[in-house]
């Protein structure tokens, strides 16, 4: 009992890790009927990001909670700037193209920043020397947790909360539901559609460069094509859940998490990937929709 | 009632090679209601489009309060005074009855003004206020074309688009929504209303325009109008 405990609990933050990014897909696809390949690289930009910063300013000969948060907000505010510009000049100019055309634009932003990373940064994997020590195991009912887990969670959790906030209870927030719903009807609201859309893919890329950050702490092994299997299986949670529904995505992120913890825990790591593609199977062959799938009432 | 608000003069829209709208002109008075009626096609939701933002015309004017409109970003057109209850009435159906009022409200930052103005509507729609907490999408038609008019309002605009308002609606609550439109206009809301249901919308305007294949076809004062054997026979049904 104590050790399925403990992989449910490495499977929540692993899962955790997988809804910042998931989230992100989420909130793009739900505004523009589009999914973002470029956003696992956000994500990948947001570890490189940290990594700078953090090199910059020798920030891991001083580990701790300041440090974290630096390179956190670093890299958040860096992968919004990023996220904007990726929408202003890749995908805006096709806001009126056919959807295929804007979906290969997106696979091609990813290339570009996978390719573009590894010529910037090289190809080698690169070290990202920790920002806060493991420190001491701590021991609940013979659950063990280190520090750097429960950071991971804190932070998480924090952060979708914020979501959740600013989606439900802010007035970008209603602007941005109401955009999803219909770009139209927004701008006869007065809604400044163009600049929702902007304030989305900044939203979702800083929780992914926070998710660089986080995922970094727990595996300091960083390379430009690092965003290609965890940012797909970020996607994939993100469709498990329902794209397009935010609490979906955390969800289907969490599933996604647990289940590969137990696969690792119980059968074999190697079986970790596939693991993925086969709960995507299972849920589109029995809910095509998605867990929380769209299930909108609309009387006319 | 003689400021004019609201003008088209000589306006022309093409969709590709079909030409929608051709030399279309009109005025909207202050304090009036205007009413656009023609038959499916006639031109009516384009002359709307145009008005909206929605789409530029090919060539011709669109003034609002004297300066040019045509081409301008809906969003800002909204902040210039112009309140819409779109086609098909274009609700939220995903957000509260109470989040689609407040999204009408979307560029005031007027907190008391919003709230004396949310009052208003309930005055207005007594059954949008029971329905308050409601998500917009389980309403009845009737009840979200109320919520539609009602988030226009909340805007303040200083003209009110309505875009067939009695779409789809048993006429017990067409009737009701009229006399809403009614009411609104006699606090001095100047009102541009599209409607296919022509008796109806002659009845309670004051002037109207008959577009007919995408071109004024006659425009006069709706009363006349509504005398007129010509019209009578072709867009009343007698």
């Amino acid at each position: 009992m104590t050790e399925f405990i403990q992989h449910l609990v490495n499977g929540l933050g692993l899962g955790s890790m997988y809804a910042l990014i998931a989230l992100g897909y989420t909130m793009v696809f739900g505004i523009l009927q589009l999914i973002n390949f470029a956003h696992s690289d956000v994500y990948m930009l947001g570890a490189f990001f940290g990594y700078y910063v953090s090199k910059f300013f020798n920030l891991s000969l001083h580990p701790g909670y300041g440090s974290l948060s630096a390179a956190l907000l670093c890299s958040m505010v860096g992968c919004a700037i990023v996220g904007f510009f990726i929408e202003r000049f890749a995908y805006r100019p096709l806001r009126k193209s056919p959807r295929i055309n804007v979906l290969i634009t997106a696979v091609g932003v990813s290339l570009f920043l996978e390719f573009g990373g590894q010529l910037l940064f090289g190809a080698d994997p690169k070290y990202f020397a920790p920002l806060l020590e493991p420190g001491e195991p701590i021991f609940i009912g013979g659950v063990q947790l280190n520090r750097i887990q429960l950071i991971v969670l804190g932070v998480s959790l924090a952060l979708m909360l914020g979501l959740q906030f600013i989606i439900f209870k802010t007035k970008i927030g209603r602007a941005m539901r109401a955009v999803s719903f219909s770009h139209t009807n927004a701008a006869l609201m007065g809604i400044p559609v163009d600049f929702v859309i902007s304030f989305t893919f900044m939203l979702g890329s800083a929780l992914a460069g926070a998710a660089g950050i986080l995922v970094a702490l727990t595996y300091p092994k960083i390379d430009p094509l690092m965003g290609m299997m965890f940012g797909l299986k970020a996607f994939v949670a993100a469709v498990v859940g329902g794209i397009g529904n935010v609490t979906g995505a955390v969800i289907g992120a969490l599933i996604m998490g647990v289940a590969e913890s137990m696969v690792i825990g119980y059968l074999a790591s190697t079986y970790r990937d596939a693991l993925a593609f086969a709960i995507l199977i299972i849920i589109l062959l029995f809910r095509p929709a998605g867990i929380l799938g769209k299930n909108v009432k609309e009387k006319v | 009632m003689s400021e004019t608000l609201l003008e088209f003069k000589n306006v022309n829209v093409h969709y590709g090679a079909i030409h929608a709208l051709k030399g279309v002109s009109f005025q909207a008075k202050k304090g009036e209601i205007l009413t656009l009626i023609g038959a499916n096609g006639a031109g009516k939701s384009t002359t709307l489009r145009a008005m909206s933002g929605m789409l530029k015309p090919s060539s011709g004017e669109v003034l609002f309060k004297g300066k040019r409109i045509d081409g301008t970003r809906a969003d800002h057109l909204v902040a210039m005074g112009i309140g819409h209850a779109p086609e098909g009435r274009g609700i939220f159906a995903n957000m509260t009855v109470e989040e689609n009022l407040t999204l009408g409200a979307y560029l005031r930052k007027d907190k008391q003004e919003i709230q004396k103005d949310l009052e208003h509507v309930y005055e207005l729609f007594p059954r949008v206020k029971e329905r308050l907490w409601q998500v917009a999408g389980t309403l009845s038609g009737g009840e979200q074309q109320m919520v539609a008019i009602g988030r226009a309002l909340m805007s303040r605009p200083e003209i009110l688009l309505l875009d067939e308002p009695s779409l789809g609606l048993a006429p017990q609550i067409i009737e009701k929504i009229f006399e809403i439109i009614v009411k609104v206009n006699k606090e001095g809301m100047t009102i541009v209303l599209v409607e296919q249901n022509a008796l109806l919308a002659l009845e309670i305007a004051h002037h109207a325009v008959v577009l007919e294949t995408g071109s004024a076809h006659t425009q006069g004062k709706a009363s006349e109008l509504l005398a007129s054997d010509t019209i009578r026979k072709a867009y009343l049904g007698e």
